[in-house]
């Protein structure tokens, strides 16, 4: 059992290249997570990701930084190809990382029972938001750590920390998923590519712009108008959670706005709810999102214990967000 | 750290003092310069994916001219020319000019420049997105995109550093400028 | 001809806030429609709605497996309070059938049988075996994945009885947030129950005009009806044994007789299709899922 005078909370940040991952470990990212680049991992956009032999000199300019490793393997691997999941894994081990990140039972499998040394973290592609789901990971695959789905609010959290022996991860800044992550279809009905297969939400390939005469911006996905922007108003993703659509004869974001998560008020209730890990999304942002989203969370890490003032640092993230707008998610029961 | 570029359009006066500058020069250059980039870096062109067989028209705003890329690794180019003569691009972004250099040299993230409206994309998003994450790893300070290195390159990074504060200051100044005539008349 | 009167046909669990008495009388034409063989029920979409059906349910399971129907209990896809992971540690105790849609309830099922449900994540023969091992029997696979994965994964654990989820608008998403109470204007802890409203979910359309998706609570379905016109002969070859029909308002029992006819040959994939789509669906006939593509388009089948 943990208590609630918990250690400091470890800073977990998004590398989508090397260059994202020197600026996150210069940046003080106490861990950061990357990908292989092909459908093994959660963030498979072209031009994104890592070789190899880019991972293994990774992990080692972020060992020499004291930055950890966590590579995500954490779509779920394709009915006959499971041997390309297996070789992340193998691959992952092979650099050194310090952890594997994964959602699969197959994946779970094979690192558990090939590599036990290698740490195992419970993607947030899994879903596991109750004890007993946990439990079952834990006990199966040796889980040390579970990123938690976006469902649940502050004190459910600490609710969890209590029932189970592992750590737990949290998201507190960057794209926020709407619907539970890893349960979710809704690009796949639009364009055909699953992204818990392949990857890829609202693969670019499928994405389309149009401005018109007046400035409005319109984003298409798989052909279907999803959004609109008048001209000078802020956009976001084209995600189908994130677009426009009438229902009941009202035309607007039914599902959620075009927003991003930023949880920094939450970080002392999250510390005292006993969690271990602050995960910032974002390995398709590029390294001037990197250097301030984590410079900003380390102040903000840090002041929980010496009292800095990270509020003029947090304040400017605003730019980085979807729509320019923030929100504490489903922290807050009453987003629900 | 700079988030938020949206007022820095360059004054209409350097736009007209850039437009009857020589091409051909500029477009050598740039290609020479290019070519030499990706014979240094081939880890760029597994990044760039399919980029390299087609070509990308970059549109600055506030500039007369449009930059045509093509960055196939046997003949990487660069073209200036007219922005009604970009029609053989697969992808276009459009973004003003301060802002496409934040881009290049890692200064600005793509995708708040999308969320601000600073940055539009035309035509095939997954180009845009393969060649936004390359120039992401390329890391491309002036001083590596001239193939400089060691103090040479500190050198040019610290002065174009500074000159190019300095023009974001000014324009900013000038657009704020602009805005207060606005609001006055 | 080949005897291919063996594909079962299975109901599934009923995805939309009915009234009990709505769900009752469902049940009551169930029982006497011979051409379905297996009834999934329960509550799988939200755990606020529990309290209303409790009550109905042993009655609908005595009826039903008096009528000779195997009858299933479906769990909750996404527990999310002590209640209901109270309600998932009880079920899965059970000795009766029951199909499992979240993890949670697998520890809980040691030792005994189950059904591993459309909301697992299953993708790959290695996970499928994994959860053989822990007792599941059956599977419905992800509405997602096509048959060419499916028919890799039943070659691969060919001990597992494979159904594929074959009529309905297609389960696509679930959320923490309700948005049939958004919709409203309301939250989801004060949302007054209004998905009652739509027994098919609540219609949902693109800015441009075109019906796409339908929200069902926590829940978003495609507005399409996805109709799997995968004849006999190719079910067998794929190594599915039943097919999975969803329920919504139109007449259940007709439509299994439309499913059971096409499974004997005497309708071809285009007059299943025409036929349902004749009976007043809430959504164009789509299927182009089972074919690698997008789910809400309609492909070629192979016959």
């Amino acid at each position: 059992m943990r208590s609630t005078e918990a250690k400091q909370m470890e800073l977990v940040c998004p590398a989508g290249t090397p260059a994202a991952l020197r600026a996150a470990a210069e940046a003080g990212a106490d861990a950061i997570y990357c990908g292989l680049a092909n459908e093994t991992n959660a963030r498979n956009f072209p031009g994104l990701n890592f070789s190899p032999e880019e991972l293994a000199d990774g992990v080692a300019f972020a060992h020499r930084k004291g930055s950890k490793v966590l590579v995500a393997i954490n779509t779920f691997a394709r009915a006959g190809d499971v041997d390309l999941w297996r070789e992340a894994v193998d691959t992952a081990a092979q650099s050194g990382a310090d952890a594997v990140i994964a959602a699969d039972l197959a994946v779970l499998d094979h690192a558990a029972s090939n590599h036990p040394d290698l740490r195992l973290h419970l993607s947030v592609q899994a879903a596991a938001n109750t004890p007993e789901a946990i439990r079952f990971y834990a006990d199966t695959f040796g889980v040390k750590r579970v990123v938690l789905p976006r469902v649940l609010s502050v004190p459910e959290i600490a609710a969890l920390n209590k029932e189970i022996n592992v750590e737990t991860e949290v998201f507190v800044f960057g794209g926020l998923c709407v619907m539970t992550e890893g349960r979710c279809s809704l690009s796949s009905y639009a364009t055909g590519k699953s992204p818990n297969l392949t990857g890829v939400c609202s693969p670019p390939e499928h994405v389309d712009y149009t401005e018109d005469a007046d400035g409005r911006l319109l984003a298409r996905l798989g052909g279907f108008t999803i959004d609109s922007f008048e001209a000078g108003q802020a956009a976001g993703y084209p995600t189908l959670c994130k677009g426009q659509f009438t229902a009941e004869g009202k035309t607007g974001y039914l599902f959620e706005d075009p927003v991003s998560l930023n949880a920094f008020e939450l970080l002392g209730e999250l510390s005292k709810a006993g969690v271990t890990a602050l995960k910032i999304e974002g390995r398709q942002r590029g390294k001037a999102y990197i250097a301030g989203v984590v410079g900003a969370f380390r102040k903000a890490v840090d002041s929980l214990s010496d009292g800095g003032d990270p509020g003029p640092a947090i304040g400017a993230l605003k730019a980085f967000s979807e729509g320019g707008r923030q929100t504490a998610g489903s922290y807050k029961k009453t987003w629900r | 750290m700079q988030t938020h570029p949206s007022s820095e359009s360059l004054p209409p006066l350097v736009s007209s003092l850039v437009a009857p500058l020589p091409k051909p020069p500029m477009e050598a250059l740039l290609s020479t310069l290019t070519r030499r980039l990706v014979a240094r870096r081939p880890d760029l062109i597994r990044r760039l994916g399919d980029v390299v067989r087609v070509p990308i028209a970059i549109v600055p705003d506030d500039l007369p001219h449009a930059f045509l890329l093509s960055l196939d690794p046997d003949n990487s180019r660069v073209r200036i020319c007219d922005k009604s003569r970009i029609g053989d691009a697969r992808a276009i972004v459009r973004a003003p000019f301060l802002a496409l250099l934040g881009l290049l040299d890692g200064t600005y993230d793509g995708d708040a420049l999308f969320f601000s409206r600073d940055l539009r994309i035309e035509g095939r998003t997954e180009h845009v997105l393969a060649l936004r994450n390359t120039l992401e790893e390329a890391d491309l300070t002036p001083g590596e995109f001239f193939g400089l290195s060691g103090q040479s390159a500190d050198w040019v990074n610290t002065i174009s550093d500074k000159l190019l504060g300095q023009v974001r200051a000014f324009a900013q100044k000038s657009a704020h400028a602009d805005c207060s005539r606005q609001k006055l008349s | 001809m080949p005897d291919h009167s063996n594909i079962e046909i299975a109901l599934g669990p009923c995805f939309f806030n009915w009234p009990a008495d709505r769900l009752l009388d469902f049940y009551r034409g169930i029982a006497e429609e011979a051409d379905i063989d297996r009834v999934y029920l329960g509550e799988v979409v939200c755990g606020k709605r529990m309290p209303f059906t409790d009550a109905i349910w042993p009655d609908v399971i005595e009826m039903l497996t008096k009528a000779g129907k195997q009858v299933v209990l479906s769990g909750l896809a996404q527990p999310v309070n002590k209640r209901e992971r109270e309600i998932l540690r009880q079920q899965a105790g059970y000795d009766m059938p029951i199909e499992i849609n979240d993890l949670s309830m697998v520890p809980g099922r040691a030792g005994l049988e189950f059904t591993a449900g459309p909301f697992l994540n299953v993708y790959n023969e290695a996970s499928l075996r994994l959860l053989a091992d822990r007792g599941a029997t059956a599977w419905c696979p992800p509405v997602e994945l096509p048959l060419v994965s499916i028919q890799k994964i039943a070659a691969l654990v060919p001990e597992v009885d494979i159904e594929l989820f074959a009529f309905g608008r297609l389960p696509l998403a679930l959320s923490s947030r309700c948005y049939h109470a958004r919709a409203h204007g309301l939250r989801k802890d004060a949302c007054q129950f209004v998905c009652d409203r739509d027994p098919d979910g609540m219609n949902i359309a693109t800015l441009d005009d075109r019906r796409f998706l339908a929200t069902n609570g926590i829940q978003t379905l495609s507005d399409a009806v996805h109709v799997a016109g995968v004849t006999s002969g190719q079910l067998q070859a794929t190594g599915i044994r039943r097919l999975r029909l969803s329920p919504h308002s139109v007449d259940m029992a007709k439509v299994a007789g439309s499913f059971r006819r096409f499974l004997d040959g005497d309708l071809t994939c285009d007059e299943l299709n025409a036929d349902l789509a004749s009976q007043g669906l809430p959504g164009p006939v789509c299927n182009a899922y089972l074919a690698g593509d997008a789910g809400w388009k309609k492909a070629t089948l192979p016959a």
